[in-house]
C-alpha cells in the first residue's frame, strides 16, 4: 500500500489519481499508523510553508517523518519541507535534507510557472526518460543545488530539481501533472 | 528554460463547451471530457474551463465536472466560473482543480483574492480581467464583459498582484472571437506592469499570432478556444511553428 500524506496542503487528488491510473492502491491519510505501516510514502503539497509545518507538528507527523525507514517522496511544498529552513515565513523545516529554500529575486516573473527541462544526472528515478524532457513547475521558492542533488533546472539561477538521500526522495516539479514523463518517474519511484 | 505555454479555453454551458463572439452568439462545441482529452494528446500545456452559466444551483455539477476533469487530465487546469466566496473556491480546489479563476467577483470584493491565497497559495488564484478601450482608457469589464467598472486595467493589475493573485488572465473584449490577432498593446503594457505570468486571451486566428505575442510582448501564455475547438490549429502543428521561429515551446 502507498500511503500520501495529507497535511491540508493544496490538492492530494492529482497524485492518487495518476496512481490509480497506473494500477496502485493508495490512501490519502494523515494517521501516522497508516503512514507507518505503508510500504512507499508520498509527501506532496502546494501552499505555504510554516502553516504546513504548524500543521505537521500539531499532529506529529515532523518526528514520524525524519523516522520513516520506506522509500519516501516529497514533492514541491514537499520538497521544501524536508530541507534545514525555508525563507519562507522563516520556517524551521525537517532538516532531512541540509539545504535551504529561498525566494526567487524578483529579477524575472515569480512564481516560476510552466514547463521547464531537467539538467538529470543518471539517477534510477529518471531510467526511461528522453533527454531534456519538460516538467510542470510552480513555485516562487527554490532549494538551492546541493551534494543530494540528482536534478538540476534552471530559472532565473540554477537550481535543485531533485534530490536524494538514503530512502529519502524529493522533487520540486509535479510528475503528477506532467503527462507520460511524470507517470515514469512515479513508476520508477515505486519499484524503488 | 522555461517553455512559452498554449492553453485552450473551454467555456462550458449546462455540461457542453460551447463558443461565443465577442461575448455573444453562443455555439456548441462538444463535451469537455472529450475536447479536453484531445487537447491533452495534442500537447496542450494546460487547460481552463469557464463556467459561464455558474449558479449556485449548478455548482454541484460543476464540482461533479472537475473530478471527472481530474481523473482523465495529468496537466494542470484551471476552473472558473461564478466562484465568489472562499467555500466556492475550496469546493472546486478539493474536486481536483489546480488553479481557480475569477473575474466579477474579485472586483466586487477584493479581499477575496488575499482570502483565497492566504489559504491555497497564491499560485493557485488566477484573476481574469476582461478589458477593452473606451476611447479615453483601458477599462475593467465584469460579469462576462456586460457591465463597465470605471477601473483602469493597468492600475486593476497591479492591484490584483498585490493582494496575492499568483497570475492573470487578460482577455482583450476588442478582440474577443474575432480572429484579428491577440491585443499586443494592452498585453505588452500589462505584462510589463505587474511580475507574476500573464495569459493573453482574445483574438487568436492564426498560428502567427502566437509568434507576435510571444515575441512582442512579456506574456507567459497565450490562451484561445474556437481556434482549436474546431480544429483549425492543431496544437501540435502550432507548436512546431512556434518552435521553428525559436520560440521556446514544450514539443511531445
Amino acid at each position: 500500500m502507498i500511503a500520501i500524506i495529507d497535511y491540508k496542503a493544496g490538492n492530494n487528488v492529482s497524485v492518487k489519481n495518476v496512481l490509480n491510473g497506473l494500477g496502485f492502491d493508495c490512501i490519502v491519510t494523515s494517521n501516522p499508523n497508516e503512514i507507518q505501516k505503508a510500504e512507499h510514502v508520498i509527501f506532496p503539497g502546494v501552499g505555504e510553508a510554516s502553516t504546513a509545518m504548524h500543521f505537521l507538528k500539531e499532529h506529529k507527523l515532523d518526528q514520524l517523518i525524519c523516522s520513516l525507514q520506506q522509500p519516501f517522496l516529497g514533492i514541491c511544498l514537499g520538497m521544501q519541507l524536508m530541507c534545514k529552513h525555508s525563507e519562507e515565513g522563516q520556517t524551521d523545516c525537517l532538516g532531512i535534507f541540509n539545504s535551504r529554500v529561498r525566494k526567487f529575486p524578483a529579477t524575472e516573473i515569480v512564481p516560476h510557472m510552466g514547463w521547464n527541462n531537467l539538467i538529470t544526472t543518471d539517477h534510477l528515478l529518471f531510467k526511461g526518460l528522453k533527454p531534456a524532457t519538460d516538467f510542470y513547475f510552480i513555485h516562487s521558492y527554490y532549494v538551492e543545488s546541493n551534494d543530494a542533488s540528482i536534478a538540476d533546472c534552471e530559472y532565473i539561477l540554477p537550481f535543485c530539481a531533485a534530490m536524494q538521500k538514503d530512502n529519502f526522495y524529493a522533487m520540486q516539479f509535479h510528475p503528477e501533472k506532467s503527462v507520460e514523463a511524470g507517470a515514469i518517474i512515479l513508476k520508477n519511484f515505486l519499484t524503488v | 528554460m522555461l517553455k512559452k505555454r498554449i492553453i485552450p479555453c473551454l467555456d462550458i454551458k449546462d455540461g457542453r463547451t460551447v463558443k461565443g463572439i465577442n461575448f455573444k452568439q453562443i455555439r456548441d462545441a462538444g463535451d469537455p471530457i472529450e475536447l479536453a482529452k484531445r487537447y491533452l494528446d495534442e500537447g496542450a500545456d494546460e487547460l481552463t474551463f469557464l463556467d459561464i452559466t455558474a449558479t449556485i444551483e449548478q455548482r454541484k455539477t460543476l464540482s461533479k465536472l472537475v473530478e471527472k476533469i481530474a481523473r482523465e487530465i495529468n496537466i494542470p487546469f484551471t476552473v472558473g466560473g461564478g466562484i465568489s466566496s472562499v467555500e466556492d473556491a475550496a469546493l472546486i480546489i478539493n474536486s481536483g482543480a489546480d488553479k481557480i479563476t475569477i473575474n466579477s467577483a474579485a472586483v466586487k470584493q477584493t479581499d477575496l483574492i488575499t482570502n483565497i491565497s492566504q489559504q491555497f497559495g497564491s499560485q493557485c488564484v488566477v484573476v481574469a480581467i476582461d478589458t477593452k478601450f473606451n476611447d479615453i482608457f483601458d477599462e475593467v469589464y465584469i460579469s462576462g464583459g456586460k457591465i463597465a467598472t470605471g477601473k483602469n486595467t493597468m492600475e486593476w493589475a497591479k492591484e490584483v498582484e498585490k493582494l496575492g493573485a499568483g497570475e492573470i488572465l487578460l482577455t482583450s473584449m476588442n478582440g474577443d472571437g474575432t480572429k484579428n490577432g491577440f491585443d499586443l498593446a494592452i498585453t505588452e503594457k500589462i505584462a510589463n506592469a505587474v511580475n507574476i505570468p500573464v495569459i493573453a486571451s482574445g483574438g487568436a486566428g492564426s498560428m502567427h499570432d502566437f509568434v507576435d505575442l510571444f515575441t512582442q510582448t512579456k506574456a507567459s501564455a497565450g490562451l484561445a478556444a474556437s481556434i482549436f475547438h474546431f480544429n483549425e490549429i492543431p496544437i501540435q502543428n502550432l507548436k512546431q511553428y512556434l518552435s521553428s521561429q525559436n520560440i521556446p515551446v514544450r514539443c511531445r
